[in-house]
């Protein structure tokens, strides 16, 4: 083992029926390094962590730790815990019923009792290092998801390890939790922890990262000091072809011009609701590409909650093709043309249990109603159609959607609102914790739907996505509308400024 | 690090952490308890007002107490135990059929009562914890199972005759203090029975369990998310394993605390027992999703729910069925002031 | 050679698992055990006679015939608390009080205010639909607690399962009404001239009904779509709150009919004893039938096979002569079997098990 590595993995193996996840892969982490392994989705990334931290068991292969000779065989995140790998998942995985400290101390401390004195007096000095506001004794489920991830990692950082693994924990975050995070990170780099970072923002990994693993297809591509390995280069790495795929894309969207003078497809007055946005107006037009941008919590998903009806409308006007109608649920809008697919693609986007086909029926089949199922033939026929048309990869159409890979979840989710053939699209991040290659063809397929005549509400929090397809921006702030940007004005900075508070 | 970073923030009373859930229905629990049982006092008078009337409570319903202290620890869990009843029925016949026709003592027999619940606790534990079987499935089979071997027991009801378990059960221990002047004049202190103080001893016990050791706490974990638990490094099989195994103990000294009140074996003994458990639990603020609860508050609904039922058969309703309604009536307020407290709270954030 | 040999042991290998992972095949296996057993037993237990009863007509009788008359009121429940559980993720435990409530509204109806009247006082059809209308609004009851207060299913039912048949005996004021038109009787016995007990023919009525509805309507996308993700469903138009609604209110149209034949069987009532017990029975028949009890996906075929296998372990029980109260202990013992049988953990280590030998028998045959 080299000296100045923590942890050393060789030749990892892991099989699921039918199978391989992992092949042979090889990880070297160093002291005081932030090591970013990247990767698609399916690529083994989170294999390879669920090996590391014991939730599964590695089928061949031999993983070894600073200070010892022999392999290490872990069975169980406690045991990982115990000598000194830590993890963060990008779920929270702290329990809402407990408090903050306890969160951060149960199934660590030592004894048989559990002193509360100790863990709030601990717990608080903690929070109170890292500036997150959270007091000890309160419920963890009163915070708000950042701050419980914070809390995450919080208790992470307390365990001194020596391992960190961040599995995507910036992707609930704003802008400022994750310079925050960041913060942290150096700091404890300097400290001489190796941290393995995972994530899917290219930015990040650029911003704050030593060296990249990357993997493809259960396989380890290469290892490679950031300097060396360019962001073009990195991507063709991970897709495993050049990559030029991104540099089509925008050139499609200023083909079309848009009559912003017809009436709009859809349009909202003052329509408000009660999830804390204030009342906002909101228009789009016949193959517009608009979207919603601001920092995470500022409202957006809330707004176009509020649009498809799936948050209580309290007030406001809504027009669909100039003419006034009441969406009070999402029945409503989905019977005028609206689709929502929503930002949370486990909670509220896929039922798990249900076939693919199940899955891609269900809205079409619900607006059909209740009393007239879909015969099995004509089910099959839509699904296979749409399977094939988004390349969706699955073992056939009876499989549980729940066994597919979180962007072919997507696709299918995608898959479902195309079938129903709405007017007006709207997708709430949809290329969240997805591999780049699903990325693009999403965003391509947003573009060409658009060309076709649909409206496309589109939000991103990566503001290279929302620039590439999007005409027009409407920023948010703290739950209002604070601009709309559009044409020239859709540039990095400008969006940022805006989003930050300047003159609008 | 510089000393100014370590310093705690000192907490205004606004900036208190806001209450738990659990607090928040323990406190509903003993309100109402305690606005009930006023109102007994001063509309209905005259037996409330007794100490003894209080203790008679305690006295007929000790056994409850355990039982669900221990369906309660289940529950924090997110399982259910609907066996209790029926192994409670099942311990008083085996301790009156070995107390009177095998000739035993009174310490053998409640070795077999603590065995038994022992024996049910360890089977139903292993089946719901390692091979991962929906806890209701197990202990409705578990008692289905204690329900036949009862009759298989012994299928009639017979009181105990042994002298040594006479004596056992006429013990009444005197409660310093309290007492009332009877008709005649004579000043009758109240009492209460063996019974009273294993239930008391019992609910320290599980209150300090639950509040300070980290056993108790993972209960807590896993029944607020079992997953997550399991991050955080906590063992959920052992876990869930100890709760159904402590359940299935205390079904076992509670069963021997019934019989200790009644004095005899029958298939019919403490039918119903699980429901009126689950009843108690849920009225002292555990919520049967898990994660929630209090020991306190389940002594405190079990002593509601026996409230109420003193005031309805001392208004005069003797029938049956009233107190089933008016328990069902109490459970159902219950159910709905939960719900829309928890909604109201969550609707807050 | 050898690596198609492999692919075809595979593929067999695929095959039987695939067989026994179908989830229907439990209660089959189960069914077939049974029948198995008595078989060996005494093969007399299948025997069907021919003769009058004691009405005078020739009718069908025999413990095959009595299994299947006898689990009509459990197959109509199963149906109905299938349903629920797919949709709510939860039991409903107050049927059985419920079917009291059913049954008694059922004989105050066809008595009136005199607990043994000569005639009846209103028409049979009536008296069914008046009780099926209370049994509704007592499930739409249960539906309301647990869909828009959200109270987990198993303790809002507890609510009627404590009161229920307190309010049966209510509602004919605690006394015990009797029927002597035997016309009554048919639904739960025997019709003049037909050789098979009417129940039967009930149970086979509500089957091809839910087997219509299930066809011809999504009532199961929506039941498994809400079972499953509630957030989901509702943001594809379904409103989970009343299919949960509406499974409850389907479970209390069954328990209307499933009373109705309990009470016309005896032509009266005893609130205490009457089908005490069956929700347990009811329960284990979504079980049994490898439903997962959280809720989700089922399969109705497989929860009434499981119901008849409960009725067939209990007659056979009964027929070694089994104390009546004795018999849930037999039944626990098959229960645990089962189910322990069917869980996953233990499925999968049987699978290890059965790998370690099969590649034994592989090499054997090659070398033969």
């Amino acid at each position: 083992m080299d000296n100045n590595s923590v942890l050393e993995m060789r030749g990892i193996c892991k099989y699921f029926p039918g199978v391989r996840a992992l092949q042979q892969v090889d990880f070297t982490l160093r002291e005081g390094e932030i090591h970013a392994l990247m990767g698609e989705n399916g690529a083994g990334k989170s294999t390879l962590i669920k090996v590391l931290t014991g939730v599964y068991h590695k089928d061949a292969g031999e993983v070894y730790l600073k200070g010892s000779d022999r392999p290490v065989n872990i069975r169980s995140p406690q045991e990982a815990q115990n000598i000194g790998i830590s993890t963060v998942y990008q779920e929270i995985t702290l329990c809402p019923n407990l408090t903050v400290a306890e969160n951060m101390y149960i199934g660590r401390t030592k004894g048989i009792f559990t002193d509360w004195k100790k863990i709030n007096a601990d717990a608080g000095k903690i929070l109170n290092d890292l500036g997150i506001p959270a007091i000890p004794g309160q419920q963890l489920g009163s915070c708000s998801i950042a701050v419980q991830q914070m809390i995450a990692i919080a208790r992470a950082v307390d365990m001194n390890c020596k391992v960190l693994i961040l599995d995507e924990p910036t992707s609930s975050l704003d802008e400022q939790e994750v310079s925050k995070l960041f913060k942290l990170m150096l700091d404890l780099k300097k400290k001489g922890v190796g941290i393995i970072f995972v994530t899917h923002f290219l930015e990040q990994v650029y911003e704050v990262c030593d060296r990249i693993t990357v993997l493809r297809d259960g396989m380890l591509v290469g290892e490679y000091i950031i300097e060396e390995l360019p962001r073009v280069k990195l991507v063709s790495k991970m897709l495993g072809k050049d990559f030029d795929d991104m540099a089509d894309i925008k050139s499609d969207s200023d083909t079309e011009k848009i009559d912003y003078s017809e009436t709009p497809v859809y349009e909202a007055k003052q329509l408000a609701g009660t999830t804390g946005i204030k009342p906002f107006d909101f228009s789009i037009h016949k193959g517009e590409v608009n979207g919603f941008t601001g920092l995470l919590g500022s409202g957006r998903s809330e707004c176009v909650r509020a649009i498809f009806g799936a948050d209580k409308v309290t007030g406001g006007e809504v027009l669909i093709d100039g003419k006034p109608v009441r969406i009070k649920k999402p029945l409503d809008a989905m019977k005028h043309g609206i689709s929502y697919l929503p930002e949370d693609r486990k909670r509220d986007g896929i039922v798990g249990d249900l076939s693919v086909r199940d899955n891609i029926i269900l809205a079409l089949q619900v607006m059909k109603g209740f009393f007239r199922p879909f015969s099995r033939a004509q089910a099959e026929e839509f699904a296979d159609q749409y399977i094939k048309l988004l390349n969706i990869k699955t073992a056939s159409s009876d499989t549980p959607i729940k066994s597919l890979s979180g962007g072919n979840q997507q696709k299918v989710i995608l898959a479902r609102w195309l079938l129903s053939n709405p007017v007006y699209l709207i997708l709430d991040e949809p290329t969240r914790g997805i591999d780049i290659g699903t990325k693009v063809e999403i965003q391509k397929l947003v573009l060409k739907l658009a060309a076709e005549g649909k409206s496309v509400t589109f939000i991103s929090s990566e503001i290279d996505e929302m620039i590439r397809t999007c005409s027009r921006l409407v920023v948010l702030r703290d739950g209002k509308v604070v601009g709309e940007l559009k044409g020239d004005e859709l540039t990095q900075n400008k969006i940022m400024a805006t989003i930050a508070g300047g003159e609008s | 690090m510089s000393s100014n970073s370590f310093q705690i923030p000192k907490l205004k009373k606004a900036d208190r952490a806001p209450m738990t859930d659990t607090k928040v229905l323990l406190i509903i629990t003993i309100a109402v308890f305690l606005v009930m049982y006023f109102c007994a006092v001063v509309f209905l008078g005259k037996g409330f007002t007794k100490p003894q009337t209080f203790f008679n409570i305690l006295n007929e319903n000790a056994a409850l107490i355990i039982l669900s202290c221990g369906m309660s620890l289940v529950m924090i869990t997110g399982g259910i135990d609907i066996s209790v009843g029926q192994v409670t029925a099942l311990v008083c016949m085996s301790c009156a059929v070995h107390l009177d026709y095998h000739g035993g003592s009174v310490f053998t027999a409640l070795l077999i009562a603590l065995g038994i619940g022992l024996a049910f606790g360890l089977v139903q534990g292993y089946l719901i914890a390692y091979l991962k079987i929906q806890p209701f499935i197990v202990t409705l089979a578990g008692l289905f199972f204690a329900k036949g071997m009862t009759t298989i027991v012994n299928a009639t009801q017979f009181n105990v005759e042994n002298e040594e378990f006479k004596a056992l059960k006429a013990t009444r221990i005197t409660v310093p203090g309290m007492g009332s002047i009877n008709k005649t004049g004579v000043y009758v202190p109240a009492y209460v029975e063996i019974g009273v103080i294993v239930a008391l001893l019992v609910v320290i016990f599980l209150f300090a369990l639950l509040r300070w050791t980290k056993l108790g706490r993972s209960f807590y974990a896993v029944g607020g998310n079992n997953q997550s638990a399991n991050m955080l490094g906590i063992n959920v099989t052992h876990t869930k394993f100890m709760a159904h195994l402590l359940c299935g103990f205390l079904a076992g000294i509670g069963g021997f605390v019934y019989f200790m009140h009644v004095g005899s074996g029958s298939p019919s003994h403490a039918a119903g027992a699980e429901m009126n458990a689950i009843a108690s639990s849920i009225i002292g603020g555990t919520m049967l999703t898990g994660g929630v609860g209090n020991i306190i508050g389940t002594l405190f609904g079990v002593l509601a729910l026996s409230t109420i039922k003193n005031i309805v058969s001392s208004l005069g309703l003797d029938e049956a069925w009233w107190t089933n309604i008016t328990i069902a009536a109490m459970l159902c307020i219950f159910l709905l002031v939960q719900s829309v407290v928890l909604a109201r709270k969550n609707n807050k954030k | 050679m050898s690596s198609n040999t492999v692919k075809n042991q595979r593929s067999l290998g695929n095959m039987a698992k695939s067989v026994i992972r179908k989830q229907i095949f439990i209660p089959i296996a189960a069914l077939f055990l049974l029948v198995l057993f008595n078989l060996i037993a005494d093969p007399s237990f299948f025997q069907i006679s021919y003769q009058p009863n004691s009405e005078g007509f020739n009718v069908l009788s025999g413990n095959i015939i009595s299994i299947i008359d006898r689990a009509s009121e459990l197959v109509i429940l199963a149906i109905g608390m299938t349903l629920v559980t797919s949709a709510s993720g939860g039991q409903d435990i107050s049927v059985g009080a419920t079917i009291a409530i059913a049954g008694s509204v059922v004989l105050r109806v066809l008595c009136g205010s005199n607990t043994r009247p000569e005639t009846l006082q209103a028409p049979i059809i009536v008296a069914f639909l008046v009780c099926a209308v209370v049994s509704m609004i007592f499930g739409a009851f249960n539906g309301v607690l647990v869909s828009w207060f959200k109270i987990q299913p198993m303790v809002a039912t507890l609510i009627l399962f404590t009161a229920g048949r307190s309010i049966a005996a209510w509602i004919n004021n605690n006394e015990l009404p009797v029927i002597s038109d035997p016309k009554f009787a048919y639904y739960g016995n025997f019709i003049p001239g037909i050789p098979v007990p009417t129940p039967v023919f009930i149970s086979i009525l509500c089957m091809i009904a839910i087997a219509l509805a299930l066809k011809f309507t999504n009532l199961r996308l929506y039941c498994q779509s809400v079972g499953i993700n509630p957030n989901s469903s509702r943001l594809n138009g379904i409103n989970p709150q009343m299919i949960k609604f509406i499974s409850f209110v389907i479970l209390g149209l069954c328990v209307a009919v499933a009373g109705f034949i309990k009470v016309s069987r005896l032509s009266t009532i005893n609130y205490s004893v009457v089908a005490k017990d069956i929700e347990m029975d009811a329960i284990l028949a979504v079980a049994l039938g490898g439903n997962a009890l959280g809720g989700g996906k089922f399969n109705m075929t497989a929860s009434i096979i499981g119901a008849y296998v409960i009725q067939f372990l209990t007659t056979t029980l009964y027929k070694y002569d089994v104390n009546s109260e004795a018999i849930s202990a037999y039944k626990a013992v098959v229960v645990i079997i089962l189910v322990v049988l069917s869980a996953p953990i233990v499925r999968e280590k049987l699978g290890e098990f059965k790998k370690k030998i099969i590649p034994s028998k592989a090499v054997s045959k090659e070398a033969v």
